[in-house]
This record gives C-alpha cells, sequence and structure tokens, in this order.
C-alpha cells in the first residue's frame, strides 16, 4: 500500500531561514524520490483569503508532492526560537520583508495565531486523501491533533527542538502545555537525535518506547558545487565561522569569550559571527566590551551564494550551542570542507565522531581546541577530510526510508 | 617436538594530563590516573596472575616456564604506584623458569626515528632488568612486534641478542608455518621467532566471545590443537598482552582457570614441553630466512603501522618529537629528557588513531581520550611547551649545535 502524507511543515525553497524549514524540505524531498506521497501544508504570510480558501502554489518542483498554501503569520522559529521575544524591538526591525498589511506577528497573540492555523488546516483537510498526519514541531501540534480526532488517522509528530532547548530552564508554559498535548495525542513521535528523545522522555513524560529517533541529513545537490575548493590561503587572517541565530539557545557569548582567549594566544584570527537574533545587539556590545570588537565581524543574517561563501573563507566552524537538538549546521560546513567544533550539548555530537567537541561553557577548552586547529593544520587536515566523509553519510533518503518504517508501524501494513 | 613458547607483555604507558594552550607548569603526566590504572591492573592481573604462574612453576617442578618483556615505563610505575607487584616478579625471577626480554625503555617507536636514541633505549632497559631480575636479556622484542629486515640487522649490530621475536602474519609467511625458527636475510647468527598468532588471538582476543564456534575454550581443546603441531613444526610462539589475564578477559570468562589447567594438559603429551624463548632458539636451527622488506606488526587487521603512523597527525606529532632530539639532549636537563623519552611511548600515538570504524572497539578500550583529535592537541600543547623549555635551557644555539652534532 502507497501511503499518503499529508504533512504540516515549514519553509520551502527559496526562503528557508535556518535548521527547521532545511529539514522540512530536506526530509520531503528525499521522500518524493522514494516515491511517497506527500501534501505539504506551508504557512505563508499574505492577505488572508475569505474563509480561508487556499491559495494552490502551482507546483512543488518535487514528483508526488504537492505544495498547499496555508495563510499565516507563523514563522519556523516564532520570531528567533523565542516567542516572547516578539515585543522585542530588535527581532521587529530584523524582518524587513513582513508586509505591513499581513496578520499581526505574535507574541501575545502566538495562540489565536495557532489556532487560526489549525482551523484553516481543518479545512484545506476536507478535500483531502491522506492516510497519516505528520506534524513538525510546537505550532502545528494543535492543528494535528484537531485534524487526528476529526479524521481518525493517526498523528506522527516530529519533534525538531522543545521549549527547553530555546528557552532553557525558563519555559514558556503554554508552550510547553502545547508541545506536551502534541506528544501525548501522538501515536508516534520522531525525535532528531537521542539528546532530544531523552528531553521527550524525561521532561515530557512520554513513554520511551513511543519515540524513535531519525536523524536529518544534508542536500547532496549543494554539494555539488562545494566540493574540495579550499579557502584561499592567501589571506593573512584565518577565519573562526559562527553560523547561526543568534538567540540564547546559540551561545554566541560563548563564542566571544572563548574569542578573547584564543586572541591572548593567536593574533591572526578574525571571528565572523553570521545570523540575526534577539541577542544580536546585546552580542555586538558583548564584543566591544571584551575589546575584541576589532576582531568580530558580524554579517547579519546570510542567504543563498553568501552562506556558501563564508563557510568557504572559514578555517573552523564552531557550534556553540547551550542546547541543539540535531545541529545541520556542522555537517554543512563539512560539506564545505571546514572542520567544525561543536558543543556536546547538541544531537550530532551524539553521532558525529570526525569533530571537535566541547561543553559549551567551557571557554578555556573551546579556545584550546580553536588554537589547535589553527596552529596545527594535520588536524586541521584529518578533522576535515574524516569529517566531510563521514558528513555525506547523513542522506535525506535514509532518513525519509525510516521516516516511511514508522508510518507503516503506525498504520500496521507490513 | 612441541615447545610452547610462552611470552606475555608487560606495559603502561605514563598517560597525559589535561593539558591546554594556557598550562605553563611543567607537570605533563596525570599522576593520580597513572597510579590508579596502575593499581587496577595490578589487583586484577599482575598479581593473581603471578601468583598463578608461581605455583604452576613450583607444581610441574621446572617443566613449566615463561618469558616476558616488561618496559621500562611499567617498570618505573611498579617502583612508584606498586612495588608488591615488582616484589612479585622478583619473585618469579628467582624460580629460573623465567626469562625476561629486552626493549626500548619507553616502548618507543624510536627504531623508525632515531637509531641513536634506539640503541640507547635498548641499552637502559637492559641494565634495568640486570639490575631487577638479575638476567641479561638474549631476545629482543621491538615495540608492538615492529618489525623488518632492517630492525634485525640493527639488533644484530647493537649485539648480545640471540634472536628477534616479530608477528608470524600471512603476507610473511606465505605457505610456511610459523612453527619454526627462522632467520633474518643479512644476519650471522640473529634467529627470528614468529608469532603463532591463531593460537595466541585464540587466547588474546578470542576466550570470551560467545560467538565464535569454539567457545567456551576449556584447556584440554587448546591442547589438542598444540599437539597437532607435532610433526609440522618445532614450537608454538603464544606471544600475549599479559593484562589479557584478569584485564582484557576478566576472571569470570574462566582466563585464569583455563591458564591453571593449560600446563597439565599440554604435558600430558610426552611430546610436549615449554621452552623460554632463549631455549627455542638454542635448540631449534632455523628452517630458512624469511624476508621482510616492509614494517610489519602485531596490531589490529592490518598488521601494520597504521595504528600508530595511519593520519597525518600522528605522523606530525611523532616527526616534532624527534625533532626536539637534538635540543633535547643539548640542554643537559635530565627532567627535560625524562619527559621526552616518555612523550615516545608508542600508546600516545596509538590514542590519535582515527581509524575507528574497523578495529574500533580494541582502540576505545585503551583510550583515555574522547577522541583521537582530544589526544593530538594535547600531546602537541604539552610538545610546545617542552619546546619553550629547550629554547630557553639550551646554554646557547651554538653550545647545543656542537654538542649535537652526531659523531
Amino acid at each position: 500500500m502507497k501511503i499518503k502524507t499529508l504533512m504540516l511543515g515549514w519553509e520551502f525553497p527559496p526562503y528557508i531561514s535556518g535548521g527547521l524549514g532545511t529539514a522540512c524540505y530536506g526530509l520531503t524531498k528525499a521522500m518524493s524520490h522514494l516515491g511517497m506521497e506527500v501534501t505539504f501544508l506551508l504557512p505563508r504570510m499574505g492577505p488572508v483569503r475569505l474563509g480561508g480558501k487556499p491559495e494552490v502554489i502551482p507546483e512543488s518542483g518535487l514528483p508526488h508532492v504537492r505544495l498547499h498554501a496555508v495563510s499565516s503569520s507563523l514563522v519556523a522559529y516564532g520570531r528567533y526560537g523565542n516567542p516572547r521575544s516578539a515585543q522585542h524591538a530588535v527581532a521587529k526591525a530584523a524582518q524587513p520583508e513582513e508586509p505591513p498589511e499581513g496578520p499581526s506577528p505574535y507574541g501575545p497573540n502566538i495562540c489565536e495565531e495557532i489556532h487560526r492555523y489549525a482551523t484553516r488546516v481543518m479545512k484545506i483537510a476536507e478535500s483531502e486523501e491522506f492516510d497519516v498526519i505528520h506534524a513538525h514541531d510546537w505550532m502545528t501540534f494543535p492543528a494535528g491533533i484537531a485534524l487526528a480526532a476529526h479524521s481518525g488517522k493517526p498523528l506522527v509528530v516530529q519533534v525538531h527542538s522543545t521549549e527547553f532547548d530555546r528557552s532553557g530552564e525558563h519555559v514558556n508554559q503554554s508552550v510547553y502545555d502545547i508541545e506536551r498535548q502534541g506528544m501525548h495525542a501522538a501515536t508516534r513521535i520522531i525525535a532528531v537525535s537521542n539528546y532530544t528523545r531523552n528531553i521527550v522522555v524525561n521532561r515530557y513524560s512520554v513513554p520511551p518506547e513511543k519515540v524513535e529517533v531519525v536523524y536529518n541529513g544534508i542536500d547532496f545537490s549543494d554539494s555539488a558545487d562545494a566540493a574540495p575548493v579550499q579557502a584561499t590561503s592567501s589571506k593573512n587572517d584565518k577565519v573562526v565561522l559562527f553560523l547561526g541565530r543568534i538567540t540564547m539557545q546559540k551561545g554566541p557569548e560563548y563564542f566571544l569569550y572563548a574569542a578573547k582567549r584564543v586572541l591572548e594566544k593567536e593574533k591572526n584570527v578574525k571571528f565572523v559571527m553570521a545570523g540575526d537574533g534577539d541577542r544580536l545587539y546585546g552580542t555586538i556590545d558583548l564584543a566591544a566590551w571584551l575589546g575584541i570588537g576589532h576582531k568580530v565581524f558580524f554579517t547579519r543574517f546570510l542567504r543563498g551564494q553568501d552562506v556558501a561563501r563564508a563557510y568557504r573563507m572559514a578555517d573552523l566552524y564552531v557550534m556553540p550551542s547551550v542546547s541543539e537538538p540535531f545541529g545541520i549546521a556542522p555537517l554543512e560546513a563539512l560539506q564545505y570542507n571546514v572542520p567544525v567544533l561543536i558543543s556536546k550539548s547538541s544531537g550530532i555530537a551524539e553521532t558525529l565522531q570526525n569533530a571537535l567537541k566541547v561543553d559549551f561553557w567551557d571557554i578555556d577548552e573551546m579556545a584550546n581546541k580553536i588554537v589547535a586547529v589553527l596552529r596545527h593544520p594535520p588536524l586541521q587536515e584529518t578533522l576535515r577530510t574524516n569529517g566531510r566523509k563521514e558528513a555525506l553519510r547523513f542522506r535525506w533518503e535514509d532518513s525519509a526510508a525510516k521516516v516511511n518504517e514508522v508510518y507503516r508501524r503506525v498504520l500496521n501494513v507490513a | 617436538m612441541a615447545s610452547v613458547c610462552f611470552y606475555f607483555q608487560v606495559h603502561q604507558p605514563y598517560r597525559l594530563r589535561h593539558y591546554t594552550i594556557f598550562d605553563s607548569d611543567t607537570n605533563y603526566f596525570d599522576e593520580h590516573k597513572n597510579a590508579q590504572v596502575c593499581r587496577k591492573v595490578a589487583g586484577k592481573c599482575y598479581l593473581p596472575t603471578n601468583q598463578l604462574m608461581l605455583d604452576l612453576i613450583r607444581r610441574h617442578e621446572g617443566r613449566f616456564k615463561v618469558a616476558y618483556s616488561i618496559t621500562g615505563a611499567v617498570l618505573d610505575q611498579f617502583k612508584e604506584y606498586a612495588p608488591e607487584v615488582l616484589a612479585s616478579f622478583q619473585e618469579l625471577a628467582e624460580t629460573g623458569c623465567v626469562e625476561f626480554l629486552g626493549e626500548t625503555y619507553y616502548h618507543s617507536l624510536s627504531f623508525l626515528f632515531s637509531p641513536r636514541e634506539f640503541a640507547a633505549q635498548i641499552d637502559a632497559h637492559r641494565k634495568a632488568v640486570q639490575e631487577l631480575f638479575g638476567q641479561t636479556p638474549r631476545i629482543f622484542r621491538n615495540t608492538e612486534l615492529v618489525y623488518n629486515n632492517a630492525l634485525a640487522e640493527t639488533i644484530e649490530q647493537i649485539g648480545g641478542f640471540d634472536a628477534v621475536l616479530a608477528e608470524g602474519a600471512d603476507h610473511i609467511l606465505g605457505w610456511r608455518s610459523p612453527n619454526f625458527v627462522y632467520r633474518p636475510p643479512n644476519t650471522q647468527h640473529l634467529k627470528l621467532l614468529l608469532k603463532n598468532y591463531r593460537l595466541s588471538d585464540d587466547i588474546a582476543f578470542r576466550f570470551s566471545n560467545r560467538g565464535w564456534r569454539e567457545w567456551p575454550l576449556r584447556a584440554e581443546k587448546f591442547s589438542q590443537w598444540v599437539n597437532a603441531v607435532n610433526g609440522n613444526g618445532y614450537t608454538v610462539n603464544l606471544f600475549v598482552d599479559y593484562e589479557t589475564f584478569g584485564e582484557h578477559q576478566w576472571e569470570d570468562t574462566g582466563i585464569f582457570e583455563f591458564l591453571r589447567q593449560l600446563p597439565t594438559e599440554i604435558l600430558q603429551n610426552p611430546d610436549n614441553d615449554f621452552k623460554t624463548p632463549s631455549e627455542v632458539a638454542d635448540a631449534y636451527e632455523a628452517a630458512d630466512v624469511v624476508d621482510v622488506p616492509h614494517l610489519v606488526s602485531w596490531a589490529d587487521t592490518e598488521r601494520d603501522l597504521s595504528a600508530w603512523l595511519g593520519n597525518p597527525m600522528q605522523n606530525n606529532a611523532i616527526h616534532e618529537l624527534y625533532n626536539l632530539e637534538h635540543m633535547v639532549k643539548a640542554s643537559g636537563d635530565p627532567d627535560l629528557l625524562d619527559s621526552w623519552r616518555k612523550l615516545q611511548t608508542s600508546d600516545h600515538f596509538y590514542y590519535m588513531c582515527t581509524k575507528w570504524f574497523a578495529d574500533g572497539d580494541v582502540h576505545k578500550y585503551f583510550n583515555p581520550y574522547d577522541s583521537p583529535y582530544d589526544s593530538y592537541i594535547n600531546f602537541m600543547n604539552v610538545l610546545d611547551n617542552l619546546r619553550s623549555r629547550c629554547a630557553t635551557g639550551a646554554p646557547s644555539r651554538q653550545d647545543s649545535l656542537l654538542v649535537a652534532t652526531p659523531a
């Protein structure tokens, strides 16, 4: 039997803002390659149609995948991963493409927006045929729960991040409640790592046997042009790269404290921080306060070729995350032949062998390892060669095949 | 006639402490951890196994014999952390049924990088064995059984040895059996004893493997395999890490029971006996010349050097280390020389091995680091500090050059 999936997902090219969008698209694309049938509901900002009628985007660009837009102001990161930061002026200013007439950005209204989204999803689903509902992260969970209850179809929720990753111990109770409801209502939960699986089991009281781990992958189509082009050796300064949202979760301040220590030992180093987020200005302030402002460069949010350029100029990629459910970016860096130093508090650290690993709070050790990579070409070379080989083994097709197995178990088909 | 020739390797490295670029003191080694490991292995392996060996030697009244190669690095640690282990080896030495082999004091790969250092370490080790056990080693075994024709030639030049041990790897023996005594090419008197890796590894690696069709291995069955050698060879060379007993194979696998029964079972056949390596070398003529132009070792499935010198980090680290030889020796600072020599222990390079996917389990088991990258970083930080001490410690650049120039 061919399983038809109704996917409550996030982001399709060309607008992908980070890991969640990358993951949803990567997975769906691979499912398409495997011939799995997917109807993908995509939240899109735009004028609200009467009765929430779907605006059908003509093509997803992928065989077996039909794309429906759901008019909604929900965006993948709920404002840089932290809904409460919506009121933050910096965050608002950093979203210039927001149409002024669109639905009000969230913050206090986020719960209403999520329920509006759910209502619209229900409408669209009325005319859809599907066997299983697959919802990605908490903002889609209420829609998934309602749809499952109404249609009687099983709900699979995929957890790409939890409130504990995004907010540390200061969780937003209503977000937590929604996550928990979704996990408990689901027939099966997919976690993107054992790291996340443990959070789901321990913090949300989910029976462990209900949670399966499916790792993310990387997209090979991008890697063709990223093949072994080496960073130009003519440059005087080595470059250490941070690339990700500049939020509490990503640990930007640890990167800077480590940078300060590195500069005590190595003069010819630049630190590049690529990304936006609610900690952007605070991070810029911190760099100045540490007296290393002249060595730290902020590029803001990068897309497309600029991302590739940032990776290509880097001698080392650092992911100092406080809590990272998976971590696709280090795999991307390796794809671009950049060795990686990653936080032990991440999903990727549990499986990637050819990477340097640190506790995000261990500034001296982070600096120690950064200096080692900058000083010892054989270390850089071994990390790069073995790491790239290993990164290329994270294939979305394998993830999609595993998701298919999960569906089959849920639907009891052999 | 089939002679069972047991040689056990005894070694512990001086493990490094966590040493970052921000450290500047000269305490490179993790005294706490080294003491802890030494005492742990003493309790699980060295003490009970030595006791058992002593019992067996006494019970069989001189018919059971074994040989040990004990590195200087572990002898020093016994003195400091577990003197009772040293005493028990001395007690074994007094039985007259135990032979002690020669090797490099620091379990180093110096043969590959510095002939002078290689000879100096063999000499230091010989003196230690003489002093502690009242014997002069007659058999040489190189670190990890690293061997080629050139090693045999070097050992003959150094002198004092009757035979060298090596891995009986298929690719050097071809159709020939490891159960004969051989001769290296281009040497006059030196003999070559080759490890019977199948029977050795049955004890060292497969003993507790429940997936192995011969499991559980009893002394009786093993003796039958030895008996089968009669008529096809003279000697069964069982070269095994001593830590196999009680540490790699835990007591509950029955390894001690196996060892306890083995001499009785072997000696039941009147055609069998036990010989030490020098007795084997004395008793049997060389059957053939074995040509080994390329390096072999006893490690992993490849039996080559890739566990220590298989990636750019390992090669870089060891070359940088030996690049300091002249400076370290010219400095005249005994502390510096001691640290530099402890850094030569092959284990440091083994920790940097990235061949995880084939031989991963064994490597992980012996590795105090989370990853080979961490071990390289740590080693290079220590080396950096050591280098800076050479630079400041040396009397002057000109002097050091004079001293360092080989005669």
